[in-house]
């Protein structure tokens, strides 16, 4: 049973995995070429479909499925989210400096499957050594034949345009990215239309995440079924998870869901540094609600399991905190970037955050007031109604609603905390 | 097209003109544009956002509604260091607030505020994606991982005796890093020379043997 996909090839070959001749002497580049001269656009789409691959970049909307949405009309567009930011997450920026090729593969195969000459790689402007291996790994490829003008011979060509973002987390989210593409402020679209109809330019555009299109030559060398039938059904394949916090062994691990949370920290990540107590861990990047010890360690890590206790797996960002957390201060400080990086347009959020962030410091500094617990959930309900999950939203793209869900965290598993903290109206400035 | 850039040098010319080629439309290349005006301007000037606007056919205000939108085109000078750490959740857990009042203590006029003549600026940022590396610093978008207070205030130091002209990422990982989030693989040649991301296409990375 295969249990890695994407790391293999940096795994074995640390020195060079990055280079042309290292990814063609490990089979590279065999995929395209089953691709171009085995299989039709619509084969490719549907071994996709067949994999049951669910996008990798947080909101684990199944790819294939994505990709049937595309319109017809052409020119269309391939845009690769290489934004990665959600605080937490770092698997993107392996997967692109250490295996550019593998990307590079998945890009060349997906574009030819979905009828598309132009596809763009968007990597965060704190990326620059990424960017530069692309751009080493681009330079080869249109040298050796894989990119630019009848690739392999087959009459299909693609060009790959890398682009540089400038610092803001909300080009993450898809359609702002589009805008940022466009050379416009990162802000969110309303959706519909989405992308898939009228996307980069208007025109039909697909986005996909780093990790996701990383897959692509394998589930085309292997087949969509292969790749199904690694791990649970509706968490299918292997999954890259960045681990980071009070663990001993935080690092990128591949792996395949469905072990529990407690085999995860406790023995892919090593423990809990100097064999502390867990306090609680965030399962999905900073938007997502925390899970506790007593409630989920036993929960098994697959999409669906999280999502069924009231969480997210996300792009893959497991956030440790050990019992000498002051919560309080770290929810403060997730707040305070969410504030920091809306953009302003939706009046819940761009308020609504500001104020969360407020409140928190208040606390925080010792100027808590009794009221502040439902003062803070009362601010978190105007932007996201009703404090469920998933969340209900009053704005146009989910970093508001992001933001709340430090805020229910501690409210729910640390209320006694935080009134403790009110009360004493003395704690360390922050 | 180029007259409009008349002033700026040949290299920077050729790489506006092959930037604009590799979009379909002219507008995309804003942000580009904006890092190798940053190279002729020092950091984006009015002046700098007006020259974009010239090469793409729009106002200087609608370069400037779009560059104002994101924090890494300065619209002030800072130093020729730009030295920025995380404070964001993974490496405050592991003590990046430390790592932060140890430059600041350092870096007169302590974050965001270089005077002409300072040659090392501080910022706190958001995640750099280096999480599995906490605490995480950039200098002049470089990373280094695994960061102590002690670490880098020697950073500090060596940035003031040495006045590297290339940043590298990993000589500094070498001097003052610590736990990386993954393996890097063999040493990068490139770097950079400015508070810019250093990337060949937009001018801003030079080899350093």
């Amino acid at each position: 049973m295969t249990d890695k996909i994407l790391t293999v090839r940096m795994d074995a070959y640390p020195s060079d995995s990055h280079k042309l001749h290292r990814y063609v002497g490990t089979g590279g580049y065999e995929a395209l070429r089953k691709a171009l001269t085995e299989m039709s656009r619509d084969e490719i789409v549907e071994e996709v479909k067949v994999s049951n691959m669910r996008g990798r970049g947080g909101a684990g909307f199944p790819t294939g499925v994505k990709w049937g949405f595309l319109a017809p009309s052409e020119p269309r567009y391939l845009v690769i989210n290489c934004d990665e930011s959600e605080p937490g997450t770092f698997n993107d920026r392996q997967l692109t400096e250490r295996d550019p090729h593998q990307l590079l593969e998945g890009i060349v195969i997906s574009s030819y499957a979905l009828g598309v000459n132009h596809a763009f790689v968007y990597i965060r402007g704190e990326y620059p050594k990424a960017a530069r291996r692309m751009q080493s790994a681009v330079e080869e490829a249109y040298e050796a034949g894989y990119l630019g003008e009848d690739i392999l011979g087959s009459g299909f060509s693609l060009d790959v345009t890398l682009h540089l973002g400038g610092g803001a987390y909300i080009c993450g989210e898809e359609t702002a990215l589009l805008n940022s593409l466009e050379g416009r402020r990162g802000e969110p679209r309303l959706k519909p239309p989405f992308p898939a109809i009228e996307g980069l330019y208007g025109k039909p555009t697909i986005v996909n995440n780093v990790e996701s299109i990383s897959n692509i030559p394998w589930i085309t060398v292997n087949g969509g079924a292969a790749y199904a039938a690694i791990g649970p059904e509706r968490s299918a394949g292997t999954k890259m998870l960045s681990i980071s916090g009070h663990v001993k062994e935080p690092g990128n691990y591949e792996i395949v869901m469905g072990m529990t949370w407690r085999e995860l920290i406790y023995e892919i990540g090593g423990g809990i540094r100097d064999d502390r107590a867990l306090k609680a861990w965030i399962p999905g990047g900073a938007s997502a609600p925390w899970f506790v010890p007593d409630e989920h360690l036993d929960t098994l890590v697959t999409i669906e399991d999280v999502a069924a206790n009231g969480s997210m797996i996300g792009a893959g960002a497991v956030v440790v905190m050990d019992e000498t957390t002051n919560v309080v201060a770290a929810a403060h400080r997730i707040v305070r970037f969410f504030a920091h990086e809306s953009c302003g347009q939706c009046t819940p959020c761009r308020e609504g955050t500001f104020w969360l962030e407020a409140v928190l410091k208040r606390i925080l500094n010792g100027g808590g007031r009794p009221e502040d617990i439902d003062l803070l959930l009362s601010i978190s309900d105007n932007i996201s109604p009703g404090l469920v999950w998933p969340p209900a939203m009053t704005t146009i793209c989910p970093l508001g609603p992001s933001a709340v869900s430090p805020v229910t965290s501690i409210t729910r598993w640390f209320r006694p905390e935080i009134e403790a903290m009110i009360s004493m109206r003395e704690v360390a400035v922050v | 097209m180029t007259t409009v850039i008349a002033h700026w040098s040949h290299d920077n010319r050729k790489r506006a003109e092959s930037i604009l080629a590799s979009y379909p439309e002219r507008r995309s290349a804003i942000m580009p544009l904006l890092y190798v005006a940053s190279l002729e301007h020092d950091y984006v000037t009015s002046d700098a956002m007006r020259d974009v606007a010239a090469l793409i056919g729009i106002t200087p205000v609608q370069v400037q509604s779009v560059a104002s939108f994101y924090t890494m085109f300065k619209r002030s000078r800072v130093g020729d260091y730009l030295v920025s750490v995380c404070t964001s959740i993974s490496c405050y857990l592991v003590g990046a607030d430390d790592v932060l009042s140890a430059v600041e203590n350092l870096v007169e006029g302590g974050r965001d505020d270089a005077g002409e003549d300072a040659s090392i600026s501080v910022e706190h940022v958001e995640c750099l994606g280096a999480c599995g590396g906490a605490p995480a610093v950039q200098v002049n978008y470089e990373l280094i991982e695994g960061v102590t207070p002690e670490k880098a205030e020697a950073l500090i130091g060596w940035l003031r005796a040495t006045s590297p002209e290339v940043v590298l990422a990993d000589e500094m990982q070498q001097l003052f890093g610590g736990r990386r989030s993954f393996d890097w693989g063999p040493s990068e040649a490139e770097g950079a020379t400015r508070p810019l991301p250093a990337f060949g296409p937009y001018g801003s990375a030079r080899e350093c043997r």
